[in-house]
């Protein structure tokens, strides 16, 4: 069974959401999805002051067997990306929620976020998948 | 769902991820095939290859036969046991099939030939079969492990029947012994030193069980891949097809033009492309940019697409991404991949980019 933590809402495209509590967001992807990748070797990631639309792809996660495409949750302005994701991509394998988060967001309308899912209907969508 | 091999429950025992290959369904990996890459590297690590198929050939015609189903010439075999890569070539010089052919003495021999072109193979073999004394036999019995490793031999040595084991540990490379219903040869996929192992289906479940409990790793498709890649080998329906001759895909070592009166299938396509001025090759790369090579992306030199990648991935040895790719002749010591619109540069290498655990390439360049 994946780890899916209660406090993060998610997208059926298997990204997780933080709230920080500061007019930003934390992107992710989950321990299902990095499990079904595989090992991470490599992470494009989106450039900080980049406008992103909701569902818009803006990173990639390369395992060794493919590349993924990274939506956003949520339309905003990229703020941070994960620098440490340069040096060592399989912290997202290691720590799909803590060390291994993507990108930061402020998000254009944080009342976008209550769209998302919580963590039983994420539960539901990798039930479905299976 | 795929056929399953003799080994399918271990598989799922030991968590496997499986995936379809070939009409089969086969182990990607068993938790991490970077780890599975490494144990191959380092130590040892067992993989289930029962999908391929091998062949038995045997009459009186065998021989003559072979020398004319194959580009390359199993009049080299002079030796009992002795191995030899080859491609099996269409009229137009297109690769049917490659495959590894041993000697089993006077007109007898075994082939091995891939899991997803079998049926066509076999079949292909009995359509040029028909003028000779030959009989063709699939070995559909038979499974197949292959333990590949620094270590692997001596890990394998003690679960080896006795009617075999002591000609196993003195083979010489490329060379194979039988005894019991067990084939052993010293061959593989990997670029390390190793066994490949036929068997009766039956005990397949004893071998795989006693070499993980000498401490040999499960590997799976994946880690089978990167190491074949990184070992600069062809994977067949991405490196060559039917459409393709060995010509472009870097197999050109393993056409035998001489005796020149050997009228083997594909001949005279092939000599016709032989000195063509256009003829692409299959050369490696080195992506020095940030990123991972695929299949089919473009090479580009010059901002011109002068060729395509045919196998790409990551190398857990080098920590860098690696390709073959086909491009035209004349390209220089560097080049471009298209990665997602935007033009990476890499460098042009000699595979392969390992071997025996070595790094074979210039990293720094």
């Amino acid at each position: 069974m994946s780890n899916v933590p209660t406090d993060l809402k998610y997208t059926k495209s298997h990204e997780w959401v933080r709230d920080n509590a500061d007019g930003t967001v934390t992107v992710g992807i989950t321990d299902h999805a990095q499990e079904a990748l595989g090992d991470i070797v490599f992470v494009e990631p989106p450039e900080a002051g980049r406008e992103v639309d909701a569902d818009e792809a803006c990173a990639v996660v390369e395992s060794v067997k493919a590349a993924s495409d990274i939506y956003s949750p949520l339309a905003g302005e990229v703020i941070e990306a994960n620098a440490l994701l340069s040096d060592s991509p399989d912290a997202i394998n290691t720590s799909p929620y803590d060390e291994g988060w993507i990108f930061r967001l402020a998000p254009s309308d944080m009342s976008a976020l209550d769209d998302l899912l919580d963590a039983a209907d994420y539960d539901q969508v990798v039930e479905d998948e299976s | 769902m795929g056929l399953r091999t003799p080994l399918f429950s271990e598989h799922e025992r030991l968590g496997a991820r499986i995936v379809p290959f070939g009409g089969w369904d086969m182990p990607l990996h068993y938790g991490s095939q970077i780890e599975e890459h490494h144990a191959v590297r380092r130590a040892a690590g067992i993989f289930d290859v029962s999908h391929m198929r091998p062949v038995d050939l045997e009459g009186s015609g065998a021989t003559v036969f072979l020398r004319d189903l194959l580009a390359n010439d199993v009049a080299r075999l002079c030796s009992h046991g002795k191995a030899l890569y080859s491609c099996m070539l269409n009229e137009q010089g297109g690769v049917v099939d490659d495959l590894i052919v041993y000697s089993r003495g006077l007109n007898r021999y075994r082939l091995v030939v891939n899991a997803g072109t079998a049926d066509k193979d076999i079949a292909w073999m009995r359509c040029h079969g028909t003028d000779f004394e030959v009989v063709i036999a699939p070995r559909d019995d038979l499974a197949m492990l292959a333990v590949q490793g620094p270590d692997a031999r001596t890990m394998a040595e003690r679960l080896l029947p006795a009617a075999v084991r002591e000609a196993a540990m003195s083979l010489q490379p490329f060379f194979a012994v039988e005894g019991d219903d067990w084939f052993v040869a010293r061959t593989g996929y990997t670029g390390e030193d190793g066994f490949e192992i036929m068997l009766p289906g039956d005990h397949a479940a004893r071998l795989w069980q006693a070499l993980l409990a000498a401490g040999v790793k499960p590997c799976g498709l994946g880690a089978r891949d990167t190491l074949r890649l990184e070992a600069g080998m062809n994977l067949y329906g991405q490196d060559m097809d039917e459409t393709i001759s060995p010509l472009e895909s870097g197999l050109g070592w393993t056409i035998a033009w001489e005796p020149a009166e050997r009228d083997f299938i594909g001949r005279e396509a092939l000599t016709q492309r032989r000195d063509a001025p256009d003829r692409r090759e299959l050369v490696g790369l080195l992506l020095t940019g940030s990123g991972i090579i695929r299949n089919h992306q473009s090479v580009l030199n010059d901002g011109v697409v002068v060729g395509e990648v045919t196998s790409g991935g990551f190398s857990p040895t080098l920590e860098r991404s690696i390709a073959l790719a086909r491009v035209a002749p004349g390209l220089g010591d560097t080049c471009a991949v298209e990665i997602r619109g935007k033009p990476i540069p890499a460098r042009v290498v000699k595979p392969p980019f390992v071997r025996h655990g070595r790094i074979c390439i210039d990293l720094k360049g």
